[in-house]
This record gives structure tokens, C-alpha cells and sequence, in this order.
């Protein structure tokens, strides 16, 4: 298969306005005439379905959640970058193109980074606009915060909500549209396959959560905006619907998946505190500025009251390992550190499942230095969250702290165009591959959300319909549309009518702890190689005793539950495979086999490359294919942190 | 968003804003009446005298009475209507009920302004009309028998001590009333804040206070024979 | 909030008696009671939910359906009333944040889902809060197409106005409001909108528009009108105060009194 990425020629600076003078144009009055399915409605769904609609275009937006307003762009804390320079520090787009490139370790399409970096602007300018309380300075202009993997200010944040206030910017666009007739909401909807006519995408199949009701829909193109895959790992920072179904049914209609194994790891998450937890939370990472990380020098002394742990007996291991970072290490390096302390049996906290998996964030010493109000002016929201969750008090003893997967950088393969290698078919959010490379950097995932949603899907979309014309929509009583649904309601009724007595979370959590054992920060060619016949053995005895109570007529959330976990029992074994193929260590990916002294160690010669999977049936391994990443302006270089 | 045309019919918030303005009114007209009882202290000159210049200037009177009549009206009217809408979105509410923060007076305004206009009705037969509870008697003045002895009449009306008893417990409803309405009326017409809240609160209270103790003080000294 | 221990909190373990609502669409519902055993005080309340559907799809019955999502108190999607309070004994969070460390062994909890005529219940705790969607749709919005947005630091804007205006801007809109409010009224949602976007420069051009078409939807959709109580305040979980509704008040009179005196114009004189 070629892998077209489609990128403009001429210089990195000008290809994309070089390449939006030449995307072709739908008339104003032709634009009611398409319809157009957006499925998610977070920052990159809602951001392009209201776009769309704005330019007249029929939309219809779906999501799961009972309104657009609660995806989970909402949970995005920290801020998002722009390049405004507002701060006089030496800021541009070609610094913060370089930055998320280097950021991603070389593993991102140059030319979307470019486009991103360029469009960062105009995001804040469009989010001002729709009254996002960004924080501002006492003479009324914007303020800016440091944030990791950059040397200039460039992060603009609303208090520790950014992602709610974006994505409620976002939904008042929305709502404003919906009001206007232009945009179709469908909230508690959720997509469960993609319906192909002559090759190009044309609608998807849905099943409302409140009925129960299965059924088609037809469009001119469909765009997905339906996020990560982090809970294939079970327990992650994600909402507890996200899911992989959206992306994943559309894989197995062709849509290759590109990067499956590339997932963040966030090294300041409150630990798992025992077998029903569901969820974890993060902490924001502005805690290491002024916390000390350590474990306990011996595992005799881990199950001790800390305060009991001479200065003596504990080992500040971020300090000595990388005294030039210390407790700020990247994120990466951070968690894997973590892993290490505990799998050497040195974690601290209560034991859950026989193990400590937790490593202490000891603010001790500032509070010695600064003073306990200073600390409780920085961090009080963060230690109050944290007393609620674990009922400890971290002024008096020292946090837990444990990685936690938080962000995907994989998702499906999308050209420059954000159009997947199926025609009519594009991707924007989290839900694609393109912009983070191996490693995503702090505050870009919303600023890529809001780029693909404003800026880049209403220029290719109406590209794509100008090409098929108006004769491109298929009525939904086509034998292709059918097919689908009878497809899909033969899945639902398996799934309704098995026999089992197993319930699909207890299966989620068995899968959720083979990838975090053997595709979470340390992966081994053994246990990936062991991962992907587990992951099997665990997905037959899924489709044998998972138990689905209801008769799937009404809200059934067990069923919604099943699907999703049969769709991460297949997906997770993709991911496994694209991890063992992928022999070199980069981003978040790292490959014990490949490191140098511990670090991650980059293979460009055989890996500077995007790895897509092809869908190749139900007995057949996926196909790999690859499309070369080729660096016109950035330098590849290793990242170091001694 | 299409051109929201001022339709007749008002919202919740216009049928609050009517509450609250009413509310002002009679808020007004209960201070004013206060002060004019509290001569009742001064002697039965100073109140008759009072009483006879308030009928000397009957314009003035017609004009408040119709005024606050209108008042009133709208006000109840308003009032049961946000009542029973009210009663109709809350659906029946939870199977276990619990209250945070609330006033006692604010969970009760709908009874405790039933049986206020219960009290204004019996009020206005008892001594506007002087045709209940008063035995069928008259109270000439001695100097001007056109006019009533308002300060006799009093008198003779609180020395029946089922009578009092029925004033002061409708007074300290009312005032229970004010205790939250007083305040209320600054928030639906969007004069208060967070700062002024806990402020205007104590006013209503006090204000409640200084009602009931007021209007009280008349029944409630006849009855001790403190006045005769 | 556990008090300050030097020790790890010390998890024990519950043993509760569960009334949870029972209700499928459009038909009436009632109180089930189960046991539950072996609830670790370090779980959330819905984590205890989980627990309890676990076992009941292993006994081959019906899970209790709710709303949930993000679980850390953001996206405004669970809703319980515990023991009569929505979101439960605990101020200041959500449902999804509070730990099983605030209840006793051997407590019974009656667990049902928000009450109001606008809220209706889809499935045992699930309710339909599109109303809120609808009022947002009305007006709750700067009207700005992609694109056209002026330079963002073109009009600066005061910080206290902005932080005020971040203040209203946090609610979740999880209807916590509603359910607590003995009248069924979301003056607290629609006010925290209002003032957010009121407050602010940008929103000024549609500042009368939005509240007039605001509050209409808001009474349209079936909520109960405002009683100044404050049980709205006492149970959001993200501190909205009633200064919202006594802003959004301040608005919507003072623009009914601008629209009942504005010029009627030119063109409408022959009434169109």
C-alpha cells in the first residue's frame, strides 16, 4: 500500500498557506446539501463540527455522553501552547515547531508540526473571542506559565481548568450552531462501525444508549473525533467511557492504525489503593518543582510510618540518578524510574495485590525552607484533592505518588489533509497520530484538538466534497448500509445472549494489567511476545463467559461495557505487536533490549518511520506499513538528561 | 439566537421582580403603619389626633389604600402562581429530604403569607370596619364624635385576650415572613452579593424583630393592664 | 475530611445496606435494597456502585445504571442524591469524589437519582438533563465564527473582571443546583453562564439578547423559579455563589426595562 502523506511541497514555512490556496471550495449555497457526520465532541469534534456548521454544511455530531459539553477534553489541566510570544522571550513558530518535534523524539510528520506550531495563534485568538477566562496580568493582558519541555513562557491557562474552559468555548460554539438548525445534536450516542459505499467512508452505524435502538446513518464524509485508547490499560487518567470502538471499527474496515504502541505515562498520579478502583487521578507535575522523590534504601523499611526512615536510609533516586535534572526529570524518565524503585520491591503505601507500587513526594523540605503557607499558596487545591482522595494530609507526611497513562499518542493514520487512507474518512483529536510523534509535550494535546477542529478539517473537508460532488451520498437502504447493521446486530445479540458469568470489567481489568505489565513503561520482546498469546487466551474466554444482563432495549450499561473491552481485548493485542516490532527505544516507547546506560535509544536508521497496521481478517496478522519520516529542517539529535 | 419579543406574559424572574417590588410596598406601608401605632404610647390625643388627619385627608388615603390593595393582589397572585409552579417542577422531590442551608422563615413563606392575608382580612373587619369582635360597639371621639376614638377602640378590642393572642402569633408570622423576604427582595432584584448577604440577612431579621415587637407591644400591653 | 494522621490512613472495611431507585423510562420506580459487603473506606462512592453492579451481573441480574464519566470531579456527569443531599454529605465535590471514608459500618444509604419535573429519569439513577443543553443553545454563547476572532490581547480586560468571570465560568453543570432546590430551579446554572459571559467585554454586543432568551428557554424547559434560599449554593459541588442569580436577575430586569423603551425602529413600523 502507498502511503500517500500528501504533503505540499516548498518551503516548511509557506506549505500550508501554499496548500489551503489550492484546496478546492464548496458553493455557500451548496454547502446544506452535504451532510457531514462528526463523531466526538470534544475540543477537535465539537470545534469542527460548530465550524462546519458555520459555513452551512448539514452536521450531525455524535457522543456518548449525555451532552457535548462533558468530553473528556474536560479533564485537561495544565494550558495550551501558542507560540504569541506575548512574553518578549524569544518565542516563535519555528521554536515551538521545534520544540514539539523534539519533544515527540523525531517520531512526528514535520510538516503537521509546522502547521500546528502556525495555527497556535490563532486558536488563543478564536478562544478569547468565545469569552475563555484565560488568566490575565493586572493590566488586563494575558499571563503565560512555564511548562515542561520548553525554555519560553508560552502556556496560557485558565486557573487548573483549561480543558474545561476550551472545550465549554467549544460547546457554546456548538450550542450556538444546534440553535441555528446547522448542527444535529445526538448525545448518548455511540458509534459502533463505519459504513464504506465504493470505497470511500459514508456513514456509521450508531446505537442509542437510552433505547437501544441500532441504526445507520448516511453522510457525504464522516469525521472522527473520538479520542485515545489509554483504558486499554484498564485503570488510566482517562473518563471511564473513552474507548477504542470509534477507531477501531473503522480499522477493521480498512483504516490503518498508525503508532498503536506510542502512550504517555504520567509519572505524578495518585497510586492505586486497592483491587475496585477504577480510575486514577493525576497530580499536577508543577509538584516536583518544590517535592523531593524517594524510597525507602531497603524493603525492610517500606512498610514503615516514613517519618520513621532515617535521612540516611532513603534514596532520593531522581537526584542520584540524574543529578543534573533531579526531581525534574521529563516525564518519561521519571515514571520509569518509579517502575524501577518498585519492582525492586522498595514501593511504598498500603500493599494492593501482594505489591507497593508507590514512590513518596516529599515536600518536607520546602515546607523547612519556605514556610507552610508558601506551599499551601502553590500547591493547597492540589494537597486538598489529595486529602480527599487518600484521607492523608501531605503537609504532615510525605505524598505516594505512581505513573499513570494519561495520553495516546497513536491513533489512526491520517494524511496531511487529516484524511485517513480511506477516502471520506477523516480523523482530528487525540483520535489520529499525527502530531506528538513518540511523546507528547505539556499543553499540546488541546492546542492539536482545537488546530484539527478550527483551522485544518473545514479547509480539507470541503476539499473532499467539492472532489465527490453532490451526487456522493448513498441512501441508507443500500445493501452496503445492511450489511453493516446486520454486522453489528449480530455482535449485540452474541454479546446479549452469551451465557457467561463473568462480568466485562473483570475482563477489562486482566487485560488492563497484562498491557500495563508488559506494554506500559518498560517492554520487553518476552513479554510483548507473552502479552500478545495472553491477550488471545483472554479474549476467547471473553466471547465464552462474559455476562451480559438486559435485553438491550432500554439503557443496558453492561452491554455498552462489553463492547468496548471486546474491541480493547483486540486492539490491545495490536498495540502489543506493534511494540515488539518497533526494536529501538523513543518517547514513550522503550524497549529494555534498546537503552544505553538506561536511557532510551533511538534507532533512525531502521525506525524513523510511522508504523501503520493494516486490518488483514480475523485469523490473519495485521499488515505493517511504513511511511518514512523525512526531516527537510529539524536535526535529529539525542535527548539527554544527566 | 432570534430576537426574544417582550411577550405579556412574565417570566419567573418578571413574576419575582413583581414579589419583590410589591414586597417593597408593603414592606413601606408597614413601617409607615408602625410609626403611626407607636403613638399609641404618646397618649390617646396624639393617635386620635392621627387618626383624624389621616381621614381629613381622604385623597391620600384612597390613594394609598388602592394602591396597596393592588399590591397585595399582585403580590398573592404572584406568589401562588410561583408556588404552584414551583410545586409542579420539583416533582414531588426526594424520597429523603435534607436541608443545608434554607431559613425557616424561607421554607415557609407560602403558609406564613396564607395566614397573613388571613390576618389583614380579620384586621381590616376588626378595626376598619369595626364589624367583628368588637361586641357591636362605637367609639365616638368626645371631641368630634364624626371621628372614631381609635385609642378606646384599641383598648377595647386587645382586652379580649383570644383576640391579642390571634394578633401577636399572626405578627410573628409576618414577621417571619419579612425575615426572609426583606433580604430576598434585594437578591430578585439583583442588589446584593456575597459580601451584602450576610448584612441584608441581619437586617431582615432584626427588621422581623422590630415588627413583631412593635406591632405586639400594643395587644401585649393592654393585656398585661399596663394601658387601660 | 479525615482529620491529620501519622500514620497511613488506616483503610477498614464497610459493611453497608444499600437503598438504590429502580426505575425504567416512563414507568414508576421504587427503592431496592441490597447488602453490600467489603467496601474499603478508600473507594469512592462510585467505586462502591461498581462493587454492587459486579455482583449483581454475576448473579445474574440487572446492573443499576447511573451517569458517570470522568471521575475526578469535572465533567459534571454523575448524579446522586445520598441521603437526601445531591452528591452526598460531603460539600464541595461530586459524587465521583467522595470517599466511602465519609460513611459509617452498617449504614443504611438511600441512594436515588436527581428529582425535578425537568430531570426526568431515563433509568434507575440516570435522568435526561438536556433542558440544561437547551438553554445553553438559546443564547449561551458569543456568537464568533472560526476565523474571525481579533488579535486576543486587542481588548484587555481587567483581572478582577476576568477572575470573576473564571469564578462563574467553573460550573460543571452537573444540576446539582436543580436537584437540591426546593422549587426545581437552575437560576444557579443559568446565572453562573450569564455572568460568565456578561461580565466580559466580548460578551456585551448579545449581553440582552442572551438573558432575555436565556431565561425563556429556562422557564420553557420546565424549571421552577427562584426562592433566594440558597440550598443551590450549600450543594454546588463547585462553589458557585448566588451572586450569579443575583446577577443574572440584575440583567434580565434591566434588560426587559431597555427593551420595553427601546426604539422600535423604522422598519418595523409597518410590522413585520
Amino acid at each position: 500500500m502507498n502511503l500517500d502523506s500528501k504533503i505540499p511541497t516548498g518551503p516548511l514555512s509557506a506549505k500550508w498557506d501554499n496548500h489551503k490556496a489550492k484546496l478546492r471550495l464548496v458553493n455557500p449555497a451548496n454547502r446544506r446539501k452535504y451532510h457531514i457526520i462528526v463523531v466526538g465532541s470534544g475540543l477537535a469534534g465539537a470545534a469542527a463540527a460548530s465550524s462546519l456548521g458555520e459555513q452551512g454544511y448539514d452536521v450531525s455530531c455524535f457522543c456518548y455522553q449525555d451532552s457535548p459539553r462533558r468530553a473528556h477534553s474536560i479533564a485537561a489541566q495544565g494550558g495550551i501552547n501558542a507560540a504569541k510570544n506575548y512574553q518578549n522571550d524569544g518565542d516563535s513558530v519555528r521554536r515551538l515547531f521545534q520544540d514539539t518535534i523534539k519533544g515527540g523524539d523525531y517520531r512526528a510528520r514535520e510538516a503537521n508540526v509546522y502547521r500546528l506550531a502556525q495555527l497556535s495563534t490563532a486558536i488563543i485568538d478564536q478562544c478569547v473571542a468565545q469569552g475563555v477566562p484565560f488568566a490575565r496580568e493586572y493590566g488586563g493582558l494575558l499571563a503565560n506559565r512555564s511548562f515542561g519541555g520548553a525554555q519560553v513562557s508560552r502556556t496560557f491557562y485558565a486557573r487548573g481548568q483549561t480543558g474545561q474552559q476550551l472545550l465549554l468555548g467549544a460547546y457554546s460554539s456548538l450550542s450556538r450552531q444546534i440553535g441555528a438548525g446547522t448542527v444535529k445534536m445526538y448525545p448518548r450516542h455511540e458509534m459502533l462501525d463505519l459504513v464504506l459505499v465504493g470505497g470511500h467512508a459514508k456513514g456509521i452505524v450508531t446505537r442509542n444508549l437510552v433505547t437501544g435502538e441500532v441504526r445507520t446513518w448516511s453522510a457525504d464524509c464522516v469525521v472522527l473525533c473520538t479520542g485515545g485508547y489509554g483504558n486499554v490499560f484498564y485503570l488510566s487518567t482517562n473518563a471511564q467511557g473513552c474507548n477504542v470502538s470509534a477507531t477501531y471499527r473503522s480499522y477493521r474496515r480498512g483504516a490503518l492504525f498508525a503508532n498503536p504502541c506510542y502512550t504517555q505515562i504520567h509519572p505524578t498520579c495518585i497510586p492505586v489503593h486497592g483491587d475496585d478502583q477504577s480510575k486514577l487521578t493525576l497530580m499536577s507535575e508543577s509538584l516536583r518543582n518544590d517535592g523531593r522523590v524517594w524510597v525507602p534504601k531497603t524493603m525492610a523499611d517500606c512498610g514503615k510510618d516514613p517519618a520513621q526512615v532515617a535521612e540516611a536510609d532513603r534514596d532520593y533516586f531522581l537526584e542520584r540518578k540524574y543529578p543534573s535534572y533531579g526531581n525534574l526529570a521529563p516525564r518519561d524518565i521519571a515514571s520509569r524510574a518509579a517502575k524501577e524503585a518498585c519492582d525492586e520491591g522498595r514501593g511504598v503505601g498500603p500493599e494492593v495485590g501482594g505489591r507497593r507500587l508507590g514512590v513518596y513526594l516529599d515536600f518536607s523540605a520546602s515546607i523547612q525552607r519556605l514556610g507552610e503557607s508558601v506551599v499551601r499558596e502553590r500547591y493547597g487545591n492540589l494537597f486538598d484533592m489529595y486529602e480527599n482522595i487518600t484521607g492523608e494530609n501531605a503537609y504532615r507526611r510525605p505524598m505516594r505518588i505512581y505513573p499513570a497513562v494519561h495520553y495516546t499518542m497513536g491513533g489512526l493514520w491520517v494524511d496531511y489533509n487529516l484524511q485517513s487512507n480511506i477516502p471520506g474518512l477523516f480523523v482530528g483529536g487525540e483520535a489520529n497520530f499525527s502530531d506528538h510523534g513518540a511523546n507528547r509535550l505539556g499543553a499540546s494535546a488541546l492546542m492539536q484538538g482545537l488546530a484539527d477542529g478550527y483551522f485544518v478539517l473545514p479547509y480539507t473537508v470541503a476539499d473532499y466534497l467539492a472532489g465527490v460532488g453532490l451526487s456522493g451520498r448513498p441512501s441508507v437502504d443500500g445493501v452496503e448500509y445492511r450489511d453493516v447493521l446486520a454486522q453489528v446486530n449480530d455482535r449485540v445479540n452474541r454479546l446479549l445472549k452469551n451465557q457467561g458469568k463473568q462480568t466485562a470489567r473483570s475482563y477489562h481489568k486482566q487485560l488492563g494489567k497484562i498491557i500495563w505489565d508488559e506494554c506500559g513503561m518498560a517492554r520487553t520482546r518476552e513479554g510483548l511476545t507473552k502479552a500478545i498469546s495472553d491477550i488471545r487466551g483472554l479474549r476467547e474466554d471473553f466471547w465464552k463467559n462474559v455476562a451480559v444482563p438486559g435485553t438491550g432495549a432500554d439503557v443496558t450499561p453492561e452491554l455498552e461495557r462489553a463492547g468496548r473491552v471486546a474491541d480493547f481485548l483486540e486492539f490491545g493485542e495490536l498495540m502489543c505487536r506493534d511494540a515488539l516490532v518497533r526494536e529501538e527505544s523513543c518517547g514513550g516507547h522503550f524497549r529494555t533490549e534498546y537503552q544505553v546506560d538506561g536511557e532510551a535509544k533511538r534507532d533512525d536508521a531502521r525506525f524513523a518511520h510511522v508504523a501503520a497496521w493494516q486490518w488483514a481478517g480475523e485469523t490473519a496478522e495485521p499488515i505493517r506499513h511504513e511511511e518514512a519520516l523525512v526531516y527537510e529542517e529539524a536535526q535529529l539529535s539525542t535527548r539527554s538528561y544527566k | 439566537m432570534s430576537t426574544p419579543s417582550c411577550n405579556s406574559a412574565l417570566s419567573s424572574i418578571g413574576k419575582k421582580a413583581v414579589m419583590a417590588l410589591t414586597g417593597l410596598l408593603l414592606v413601606g406601608f408597614i413601617l409607615g403603619h408602625l410609626s403611626g401605632n407607636l403613638l399609641f404610647f404618646k397618649g390617646p390625643e396624639a393617635l386620635n389626633a392621627y387618626a383624624q388627619w389621616l381621614h381629613e385627608h381622604a385623597a391620600l388615603i384612597w390613594t394609598a389604600r388602592v394602591t396597596l390593595l393592588l399590591g397585595v393582589i399582585a403580590h398573592i397572585a404572584a406568589g401562588i402562581s410561583l408556588t404552584l409552579e414551583n410545586r409542579a417542577a420539583r416533582s414531588g422531590g426526594p424520597a429523603v429530604e435534607q436541608t443545608r442551608r434554607a431559613s425557616w422563615g424561607s421554607l415557609t413563606m407560602p403558609y406564613t403569607g396564607l395566614v397573613v392575608l388571613g390576618f389583614i382580612v380579620f384586621h381590616l373587619l376588626h378595626y376598619t370596619f369595626q364589624s367583628v369582635a368588637l361586641g357591636g360597639q362605637t367609639f365616638p371621639l368626645a371631641t368630634n364624635p364624626a371621628f372614631t376614638d381609635v385609642h378606646a377602640m384599641l383598648v377595647a378590642g386587645f382586652s379580649h385576650s383570644g383576640v391579642s393572642a390571634f394578633y401577636i402569633i399572626s405578627l410573628a408570622l409576618l414577621s417571619l415572613h419579612l425575615s426572609h423576604g426583606v433580604s430576598s427582595m434585594f437578591q430578585t432584584l439583583g442588589l446584593r452579593n456575597e459580601r451584602w448577604r450576610g448584612r441584608l440577612d441581619i437586617l431582615a431579621i432584626a427588621f422581623g424583630w422590630i415588627v413583631f415587637l412593635g406591632f405586639s407591644a400594643i395587644p401585649a400591653s393592654i393585656l398585661a393592664g399596663c394601658i387601660k | 475530611m479525615v482529620k491529620d494522621n501519622h500514620s497511613h490512613s488506616a483503610d477498614s472495611v464497610l459493611n453497608l445496606r444499600l437503598r438504590v431507585w429502580r426505575q425504567r423510562r416512563g414507568q414508576p420506580g421504587a427503592f431496592e435494597e441490597h447488602a453490600l459487603q467489603g467496601v474499603s473506606t478508600s473507594a469512592s462512592f462510585l467505586e462502591m456502585m461498581d462493587m454492587l453492579n459486579e455482583k449483581l451481573v454475576r448473579d445474574g441480574k440487572e446492573p443499576f445504571a447511573f451517569d458517570h464519566d470522568c471521575r475526578e470531579g469535572i465533567c459534571g456527569m454523575c448524579s446522586m442524591t445520598i441521603n437526601g443531599m445531591p452528591h452526598g454529605p460531603l460539600p464541595g465535590v461530586t459524587t465521583c469524589q467522595l470517599h466511602m471514608r465519609n460513611f459509617r459500618d452498617g449504614e443504611t444509604i438511600t441512594v436515588e437519582p436527581w428529582r425535578a419535573r425537568a430531570f426526568p429519569v431515563l433509568r434507575d439513577l440516570m435522568v435526561d438533563r438536556s433542558g440544561f443543553d437547551k438553554v445553553i443553545q438559546s443564547g449561551g454563547f458569543i456568537s464568533i465564527r472560526a476565523g474571525s476572532a481579533p488579535e486576543a490581547n486587542a481588548t484587555p480586560i481587567a483581572k478582577d473582571v476576568s477572575d470573576a468571570a473564571m469564578d462563574a465560568a467553573e460550573c460543571i453543570g452537573c444540576g446539582a443546583c436543580v436537584a437540591s432546590c426546593k422549587n426545581g430551579s437552575a437560576m444557579l446554572f443559568v446565572g453562573a453562564k450569564v455572568t460568565h459571559l456578561n461580565l466580559l467585554p466580548q460578551g456585551q454586543p448579545e449581553r440582552d439578547r442572551r438573558v432575555l432568551a436565556m431565561v425563556r428557554t429556562m422557564d420553557d424547559v420546565g424549571f421552577g423559579n427562584c426562592t433566594n434560599q440558597g440550598e443551590c449554593q450549600a450543594h454546588c459541588p463547585k462553589g458557585i455563589t448566588l451572586d450569579v442569580i443575583s446577577h443574572l436577575n440584575r440583567d434580565y430586569l434591566g434588560a426587559r426595562v431597555k427593551a420595553f423603551f427601546s426604539s422600535t425602529g423604522k422598519a418595523r413600523r409597518g410590522g413585520d
